[in-house]
């Protein structure tokens, strides 16, 4: 009795969790496997060049300098020009270091500021869940080249970032587009590094 | 007879009226008063100052344990949102962020007057030109867009400025938005109370708001994770209202269950509830004249003096014994009058060498003491008189109690054993037990003595450790050294504070230090303020410099129109006050690190030592406030300064003691005449007090102020043993032998079971008093007894 009823149990479960697979299995399916091959990366180094694009300023302001990724949750942003800055996150927590300067800040109290950092650092790890809890995936293209859309599901993230775009191919990252709801947009575009 | 009965009786009515008038109006405090000394040194009094009124003083560490991650950090949350709203709560903070609409607008509207940055050099063409770049740079980091939209009212980045002076200490880490422990085992809040941390009173009621609050938290969560969380509760007040629930618990049971001992044992001796009710007259009368004696000399009437009191005059209770059981020997109507003649004299004797003893208490520093040793002299007195006088005259006709020959033969029988020994022999016992004790003593005299303060205190050491863990997690949160400058007012302080911190800051630069607090960072003093506020250039000048200062950025002078309009609104308008900050979450923070007393102003700056957990060389923090030039500014290290305060007490404490010990012979070389004498009285209670402090320390106890008066106890208390047998070796006249030896073992049992019960106590202090007077009293009756007796043998 208990065995028929597991049975049961069984086919019900299948038959619901089934259900959402069907309708895109083709991207998903390479969503999965870039996100498999992301995830066997312990350790990434690439080179950025970054331009804002602000209404604001009158021309673009661009930075540049190296990313540098550990599994599973420590991202840090070197940024040697035009000014040195160190972004290092750490599980939850933001440490900003700018002049000899140190502040560390944590991620809960500055929601505005998630998006802009755990898009790129859940996307390095690999890590298809802490994504979906933040934002809509859009995948298309294949393993060889690919682009992950994400779009905020929270209004507070929504207030800062309304689209991040993630251009890359096979398990590298190519270029990270972040448009801001009141038109300002930055563009990361990433290399592999030279630096020593 | 019946006159004289008649005046006694009024007289001694009279003192009881008086007295209990006394005792009504007296005032009690429950404050730390006990600890000032009487004439404080300025810095004793910041001291004390800051234990009773501190910011620290009103710290209660909060944590919530068990459940899962997500729960406790939803019951932080709504709990501290519930405290938030308490008028008891100065400020309550979890981490989350309440940089509310209110703080960020006033924090922006007075920017050019609160930032430290601001001055006339920040405002020419250059400086703009810095901060604006630097601002434009901000833009490019995530942080930095944050203040994207403030651009063109705030391009030099005033805002950011404030919020970093503001937030220069540590945080601690967070999980889910709240804070929590390293191990992410408990999530953390921290609720500073409105009410001094000496106020037991408001403490209590404001550990009640917050373990409602919990409850209403958990309430609000699905039933099968809220029946885990757990709240656990740390910190000064926390503590003080454990101890007094402690201490008072304590007092109440032990004095039940012991009274309840006593009188029975005095009910199985005495067969008579006459004698009973008699018995406890004098220990009532003495109580209740000690405090009244204590109400007249000192004005107010300690907590801690009405808790240890009446232990110290449970001597009194042994004269009612002497006098019921020794007059019984002399039966008939001369009964107490031959009772008079025989042992009056040598109780009087007894007394005076305990008011000896106590009246070394009463020249201490320590108001405590002083209180206990007047109150336990104007006791033993008024016990003795009533004793004397009143029981006689009480004395129903035909009063008898059972009679205690057989206990006095019985005891008498043991100790005959100890004739067997030569009298020298016993001389050769107690000089080897005193001479192991000695060497003890001497052994451990460097740790013989515990000289923190913490000895007095009832936590457990668990409790204390659990302290020091969430203080740890919680960052900085432990004042343990500051900077206080003092001053007529607060415009001064605050002034002082600015200085102060700028001599800080050379130290956190040189890494001395770690860090600080300031009040000037809330609010700065006017002199600074106008200062700013004449440093911002005119409105034409201003748009120059600007225009000049943009060329080369990548940002037109004209969107910065806002900013010339704030700049000039702000050249105009009124300096900031408290009262403008007093409407803010800021105020907290401010109100904190500002104490008032009367004419008195003090600023505090906590300092943060550069690796958690170190010490701060507080050397280099006064040399560098002195190279500031900062007058009325003082480094005080609250630990080291409250131990050494105690230390003082309790080595003040041991010399009058040994002082009051030479009154004592003094009293007795005059007494009894015979050097001879005086020192077959003393040596059982020398030998006593030693064998007990020897014990003590060879069971590892660290000896407190309260052992030193568990001493003082022994010797009185003991006196009184070691003088009958010595009246009884020394007087042709001498009474029953047999019922003084039951009377004496009759009133040891009363003190040793009253003074046993204490040592079970959960409360150090009673702990203290109960395992030095209990074995010490024993002892001192068992050497005096076997000493009298070889004292026969050998002249037999």
């Amino acid at each position: 009795m208990p065995r028929v009823l597991s049975f049961i149990l069984l086919c019900v479960l299948s038959a619901i969790g089934n259900e959402p697979l069907r309708a895109a299995t083709a991207d998903l399916h390479d969503l999965d496997q870039v996100m498999g091959m992301l995830a066997m990366r312990q350790h990434g180094r690439v080179e950025f060049i970054e331009q804002h694009f602000l209404s604001v300023l009158s021309r673009p302001l661009e930075s540049s300098g190296e990313l540098r990724y550990d599994a599973p949750d420590r991202l840090e942003k070197r940024t040697l020009k035009p000014h040195a800055e160190t972004l290092v996150l750490k599980g939850e927590e933001l440490t900003v270091e700018r002049a000899g300067r140190r502040h560390v800040m944590d991620l809960h109290a500055y929601p505005q500021v998630v998006p802009f950092i755990e898009s790129i650092r859940a996307t390095l790890a690999g890590d298809r869940k802490a994504l979906e809890r933040l934002f809509r995936l859009d995948f298309a293209g294949n393993v060889s080249r690919w682009t992950l859309t994400l779009q905020p599901l929270e209004s507070k993230v929504k207030q800062s970032v309304s689209q991040v775009r993630i251009d890359g191919a096979q398990d590298q990252l190519l270029k990270v587009e972040i448009r801001q709801p009141d038109g300002d947009r930055s563009l990361m575009t990433l290399r592999p590094s030279t630096l020593p | 007879m019946n006159v004289h009965r008649a005046r006694v009786l009024v007289v001694w009515l009279g003192c009881i009226t008086c007295a209990v008038i006394l005792v009504a109006r007296a005032h009690y405090s429950t404050d730390l008063s006990a600890f000032l000394p009487a004439h404080p040194t300025p810095t004793q009094q910041l001291l004390v100052d800051q234990l009773r009124d501190g910011p620290a003083s009103r710290l209660i560490l909060i944590a919530v344990e068990q459940g899962d991650a997500d729960s406790r950090s939803r019951v932080s949350l709504s709990l501290v949102r519930q405290l938030r709203k308490d008028p008891q709560f100065a400020s309550v903070n979890n981490g989350e962020t309440v940089a509310g609409q209110g703080d960020r607008e006033f924090l922006f509207q007075h920017r050019y007057l609160l930032s430290e940055a601001v001055n006339a050099q920040r405002f020419s063409a250059a400086g703009l030109n810095s901060a604006i770049r630097e601002t434009i740079d901000n833009l490019a980091s995530p942080a930095g867009l944050m203040f994207k939209s403030l651009l063109p009212r705030d391009p030099t980045g005033e805002l950011l400025n404030i919020i970093d002076q503001l937030a220069r200490s540590p945080q601690p880490e967070s999980r889910d938005g709240v804070w929590a422990s390293r191990d992410g085992a408990r999530a953390l809040a921290v609720a500073q109370t409105a009410a001094g941390g000496s106020d037991t009173d408001a403490q209590s009621r404001a550990i009640e708001a917050i373990r409602a609050a919990f409850a209403a938290a958990v309430a609000e969560l699905p039933q099968t994770a809220a029946n885990r969380a757990q709240l656990h509760l740390s910190g000064p007040g926390v503590f003080a209202v454990a101890a007094r629930a402690k201490i008072e618990r304590a007092a109440v049971r032990l004095s039940i269950v012991s009274g309840i001992l006593v009188v029975t044992l005095l009910l199985l001796v005495y067969r008579s509830l006459a004698a009973l009710g008699l018995g406890l007259l004098p220990v009532a009368t003495g109580a209740l004249v000690g405090i009244a004696a204590v109400a007249l000399g000192f004005g107010a009437v300690h907590g801690i003096t009405l808790g240890f009191g009446i232990t110290l005059i449970g001597e009194s209770v042994d004269y009612s014994i002497y006098f019921f059981v020794q007059s019984r020997q002399a039966r008939g109507a001369a009964d107490a009058r031959s009772w008079r003649q025989l042992w009056w004299p040598t109780i009087r004797l007894g007394m005076l060498t305990s008011v000896c003893g106590f009246a070394s208490l009463l020249p201490s520093g320590f108001p405590g003491l002083k209180q206990l040793g007047l109150y336990s002299i104007g006791g033993l007195i008024a016990a003795a008189l009533v004793t004397r006088y009143v029981l006689p005259a009480l004395l129903p006709a035909g009063f008898k109690i059972h009679d205690v020959t057989p206990l006095g033969l019985g005891v008498g029988g043991l100790l005959q054993r100890a004739q067997a020994l030569r009298g020298r022999s016993i001389l050769l016992c107690g000089a080897v037990l005193a001479i192991l004790a000695l060497a003890v003593l001497y052994h451990d005299r460097e740790s013989l003595w515990n000289r923190e303060l913490s000895a007095l205190s009832p936590i457990s050491t668990d409790e204390q450790n659990y302290d020091a863990k969430l203080r740890a997690d919680l960052g900085a949160a432990d004042v343990r050294d500051l900077v206080i400058v003092s001053g007529p007012d607060m415009e001064s302080i605050l002034h002082g504070a600015e200085l102060a911190a700028r001599a800080l800051q050379s130290l956190v630069d040189e890494k001395v230090i770690g860090g600080f607090e300031n009040p000037a960072a809330y609010l700065p003093s006017i002199a600074t303020q106008e200062s700013r506020r004449s440093s911002l250039p005119r409105a034409a000048d201003l748009r120059a410099n600007l225009n000049q200062a943009v060329e080369g950025l990548p940002l037109r002078a004209d969107r910065l129109q806002p900013f010339l309009e704030d700049v000039e609104a702000t050249r105009h308008a009124a300096l900031v006050t408290p009262r403008d900050l007093a409407g803010t979450s800021l105020s907290a923070g401010f109100d904190a690190l500002i104490l008032h007393q009367k004419d008195r102003w003090n600023a505090l700056l906590p300092l943060r030592s550069a690796q958690a957990g170190g010490k701060i060389d507080l050397s280099a923090v006064a040399a560098a406030l002195q190279r500031g030039q900062v007058d009325d500014a003082r480094v005080l290290d609250v630990k080291q300064e409250s131990d050494a305060l105690y230390d003082n007490y309790l080595g003040e404490a041991i010399h009058f003691s040994l002082a009051g010990f030479v009154a004592l012979t003094a009293l007795l070389l005059i007494a009894l005449r015979s050097p001879r004498r005086v020192a077959r009285v003393l040596a059982p209670l020398v030998l006593a007090v030693v064998t007990v402090a020897a014990g003590l320390s060879l069971a590892g106890v660290h000896l407190s102020i309260l052992h030193l008066v568990g001493m003082l106890l022994i010797v009185a208390v003991g006196s009184n043993y070691a003088l009958f047998f010595d009246r009884q070796a020394s007087s042709d006249e001498a009474g029953d032998e047999a019922l003084t030896l039951a009377a004496l073992v009759i009133a040891n049992s009363s003190t040793v079971i009253a003074f046993g019960l204490l040592s079970f106590s959960q409360v150090p202090v009673l702990v203290a008093l109960g395992t030095t007077v209990a074995p010490g009293t024993f002892l001192a009756l068992l050497f005096a007894a076997i000493g009298a007796s070889a004292g026969r043998s050998a002249h037999a």
